[in-house]
């Protein structure tokens, strides 16, 4: 950390007068194996790292950015980033962050642990998985990849304006893809598992989520079309909610792009949900104890029981809207100036699990996987139509498998249709935690 | 970029424990990109990064390692990393001879995008916007980017290739919201090539930016897309995604090896209907997904994947095709110096026949135009695919009737490709992004206006 801290100082430094610089400065080293048929498919360790430098000079803004902590580089980066602001425009908004008294959060997200392991006994692991979704049920033909994975990423956020933040994290995880097959059909399905170190891992869960979400799909016909309740697996309102934080992005509200702006303190959901957007619970695959702009992280509740309380900020949105940041800039890596954004959704949870969500209903459909979510959903608009797979439930039990259908209705019915959330919170690693959620009013598509 | 000599050390040090391929690619790439959004130039991003990335394969094990340190030390660090997955101690010194390089080298007509004033980049968005904005006063948000990358790439490998390609690539895009009584809808155009920026010479950003206002327009007096099986006439050039999606993917040789396509083992059959013929392409003119050479060296080439409905070969990259024995058809591609390449498409499209647009439309009782087509998904081990309707309306009596609001399509590839009943001679070609393993390459996909007989609409009106 200190030696990016010392090449973050060393761009800062280079401000001439009336300028505000950032330097933000990332390292990452990572370890990727794949398996299959018992081999090593591919296998591969790397270090990366790059700098993103904002210059803002007379309210315009101007960033370049190098994918190398070489010198020459880090001098192109600062003088592009110089020139490009030239050429915005004045914007009495802009400016970078200033500190303010919220002090951050002591989170354990690094494990030094991890360096310890060898490669030998990361190989293992995907091999351990691939065999055991093998050997899970007969109707396993086979499994398309096995994978380990593992990412060490140090980042620090240094200004002219007195910003300064360092954090660190670790990750590991296990995925399978396994493809079923019984007579001439086939139907694949997934399974993973993500800690911050490799003991961590939950092997079995990995294994029997891919040849479950496989098996349990064969001999899945089209079902006929109507309106239905849909249960949502936990992964799926994970993308939902991925998708829900978007309207309630500051920026999207002051540029006119959320369909919530203008609704604070309205009615916008059913009365049982509630959303917190709270980066300092370390369970949170997106928890960190600072922003991208290096603000300490807060939680900050979205919806309170079905009501509108509030929008998530970085510094510019906040400053244009009249309102202090929310600490929720986030940003996709040096290459990119940070943007709003939620990092840890949590929709509060129920008390039912998920079986007792299924034996409440009557007549619907358990969806377990949604496709085209980028080209049918249109979070400006609200109009939501995507692919699904899954069960139908008749009678409170589940029944046959259903494939190539969709399910539309739009964002802001889906939010108010809420009629049950389960007790089932999964930690995923996204922006959101999965949890089972009831809609109802849903149109199903299919013959 | 890097001397031939030292090309042949790394490889040889590359091979030293045992493997019987390995590989150096390195990539220096600068781009920039501009954003107007909100009535204001909101940022200019410049960036650069270089390094290379080597492979070397043993047996069906590949050992991958980047670097962004170019020196000879850095480049033999590389090499030795990627090279742990051989297990013998010592195979022998190999000797390894390249062969003097192949360049392919940019033609006078480009225009650098780095040699363009930035100032002529806004500019450009400038007039989208206004465009945009002066198209009706229910445009209530205009948002306009510019992007060009500049990408200079060399390729050896221990089988004596060694090739250098410079790749220019320029986009534009334009992103509207109109608001209206029934709330925001939103409309969206771009255009994209493998060319610099005497791209601005052809293309009219202001046509660009009308098209996108007035689909966002449109579809503030649409009614909800209905839910069920319809017929579906897809404009040409709206739609070459579907092909791309529905069967391009399952052509990937990665699939067909693995056992996770459909269309495994079926080279020879008939797979679509006799109206079919499917063609993939990085020779193209300077359409989006054209080059020189693949990320693997190889000369780009036509490849016809159907002809006639009949599935005649597969796609192939290097490591797949020596596998099989064979030759790679130049489609072994990476997104960047820290990726390994893989099987992935380039120019995808349907070659055009013979029936007029208006005849297919005259012919269709009641059904749904498209018009443009968003983003879509396939999986490629059942064939099944979705992909969203961004302009779509209503075919009543042989007639284009109302606009319908975004919705999923949703079906099967195999399925699909044997229900087209009328393909017309209109073809056209759009840019996309391919995302495939977590990589992503610019492609094209192209088609003809074309008629399936039935699809699944994923609207919420009934009937």
């Amino acid at each position: 950390m200190d030696d990016l801290e010392i090449i973050g100082e060393k761009i800062v430094n280079q401000a001439r007068p009336g300028e505000e610089i950032e330097a933000f400065v990332a390292w990452e080293e990572e370890t990727s194996i794949r398996v299959y048929n018992g081999e090593i498919e591919n296998l591969s360790q790397a270090q990366s790292s790059g700098v993103g430098i904002r210059i803002v000079n007379n309210h315009r803004q101007g960033f370049a950015w190098a994918g190398t902590l070489d010198i020459s580089a880090i001098e192109f980066a600062l003088s592009e980033a110089r020139d490009n602001a030239s050429f915005a425009t004045e914007d009495e908004y802009l400016g970078l962050g200033l500190p303010d008294n919220v002090a951050p959060k002591d989170l354990d997200l690094w494990r030094n642990e991890l360096s310890s392991h060898s490669t030998e006994e990361k190989v293992s692991l995907a091999l351990e998985l691939e065999s055991a979704v093998r050997n899970s049920d007969k109707r396993i033909k086979s499994v398309e990849s096995s994978n380990y994975g593992d990412v060490s990423s140090i980042a620090t956020v240094l200004t002219t304006t007195g910003m300064k933040a360092s954090y660190r994290q670790t990750f590991s995880f296990i995925t399978a893809h396994a493809i079923a097959a019984e007579g001439d059909e086939t139907q694949t399905g997934g399974g993973y598992s993500v800690g911050r170190t490799l003991t961590e891992l939950d092997m079995s869960k990995a294994a029997s989520d891919a040849t479950r979400r496989a098996t349990r799909l064969l001999g899945a016909h089209k079902p006929a079309s109507s309106r239905m309740t849909v249960l949502f697996d936990p992964q799926v309102t994970t993308t939902l909610l991925a998708i829900i934080s978007g309207t309630l992005s500051g920026e999207a509200v002051i540029k006119g792009r959320s369909l919530f702006a203008g609704r604070l303190n309205e009615e916008v959901a059913s009365s049982i949900v509630s959303l917190v957007d709270d980066p300092t619970n370390p369970s949170a695959f997106g928890a960190s104890a600072y922003d991208a702009e290096g603000y300490a992280s807060r939680s900050n509740s979205l919806i309170h029981e079905g009501v509108l309380q509030g929008f998530l900020y970085d510094t510019y949105s906040a400053r244009r809207a009249g309102v202090s940041t929310t600490a929720s800039a986030v940003r996709g890596g040096f290459s990119s100036t940070p943007g709003v954004g939620a990092r840890a959704l949590l929709l509060n949870p129920g008390t039912k699990s998920q079986q007792e969500l299924i034996e409440s209903i009557e007549n619907g459909v358990l969806v377990q996987n949604i496709s085209g979510v980028h080209s049918g959903v249109n979070p400006i608009s609200g109009d939501f139509s995507v692919g699904a797979e899954g069960l139908l439930i008749k009678a409170g039990r589940l029944g046959a498998p259903i494939k190539e259908f969709t399910i539309a209705s739009s964002l802001q019915r889906m939010l108010q249709e809420v009629v049950a959330i389960g007790n089932d919170i999964e930690w995923i690693p996204s922006v959101a935690a999965g949890v089972s959620i009831v809609v109802d009013g849903i149109s199903v598509s299919g013959v | 970029m890097i001397p031939q000599e030292v090309v042949q050390k790394v490889l040889a040090a590359a091979v030293s424990r045992g493997g019987e391929f390995a590989e150096i690619f390195v990539e220096d790439k600068k781009s920039s990109s501009a954003a107007f959004d909100d009535g204001k130039v909101e940022e200019l991003s410049s960036g650069v990064s270089r390094g290379a990335g080597i492979r070397v394969v043993v047996g069906d094990t590949t050992g991958f390692a980047h670097t962004a340190d170019l020196s000879e030390a850095g480049l033999m660090r590389a090499a030795e990393a990627a090279r742990s997955v051989a297990l013998s101690t010592n195979a022998g010194t190999r000797t390894v001879v390249v062969d003097s390089p192949k360049q392919h080298v940019l033609s006078e007509r480009i225009l650098i995008p780095s040699e363009v004033g930035k100032r002529e980049k806004i500019e450009l968005l400038q007039r989208m916007n206004q465009t945009a904005r002066s198209t009706s006063g229910s445009i209530k948000q205009v948002s306009a980017g510019y992007g060009d990358s500049y990408r200079r790439i060399l390729v050896a490998n221990t089988d004596g290739v060694f090739a250098t390609d410079e790749q220019v690539r320029t986009r534009i895009a334009v992103s509207v919201v109109a608001f209206g009584d029934t709330g925001m809808q939103t409309g969206y155009e771009t255009s994209a090539f493998t060319m610099g920026f005497e791209m601005f010479e052809n293309v009219d950003v202001e046509e660009l930016a009308t098209v996108a206002a007035k689909r966002a327009l449109r579809k503030l007096s649409a009614r909800p897309a209905p839910s069920g099986t319809l017929p579906v006439v897809l404009q040409g050039g709206s739609g070459g995604i579907l092909f791309h999606e529905a069967c391009g993917h399952g052509l990937e040789a990665d699939h067909i090896i693995k056992d996770s396509s459909v269309y495994k083992g079926r080279v020879g059959e008939l797979v679509a209907s006799p109206l079919v013929t499917l063609v993939d392409d990085g020779t193209v003119g300077s359409q989006w997904g054209t080059a020189s050479i693949d990320d693997e060296g190889k000369p780009s080439q036509r490849n016809v994947l159907i002809k006639d409905g009949v599935l005649t070969d597969y796609m192939w990259d290097g490591l797949r095709a020596r596998k099989s024995n064979r030759s790679s058809s130049g489609n072994g591609r990476r997104q960047s110096y820290q990726h390994l390449p893989m099987v992935r498409m380039t120019n995808t499209y349907l070659l055009e026949g013979n029936e007029s647009q208006e005849r297919i439309i005259q012919g269709t009782k009641n059904g749904i135009y498209v018009a443009r087509l968003g983003g879509g998904q396939v999986n490629t081990a059942t064939g099944d695919f979705v992909f969203g309707m961004t302009e779509a309306y209503l075919i009543e009596n042989g007639e284009i009737t109302e606009p319908l609001r975004d919705a999923n399509l949703i079906g099967n590839g195999p399925e699909v490709l044997k229900k087209i009943d009328a393909v017309a001679d209109d073809f056209s070609i759009t840019p996309g992004t391919c995302g495939k393993d977590g990589q992503s390459v610019p492609v094209g996909c192209g088609q003809p206006t074309v008629r399936i007989t039935e699809v699944t609409i994923g609207g919420t009106a009934n009937g």
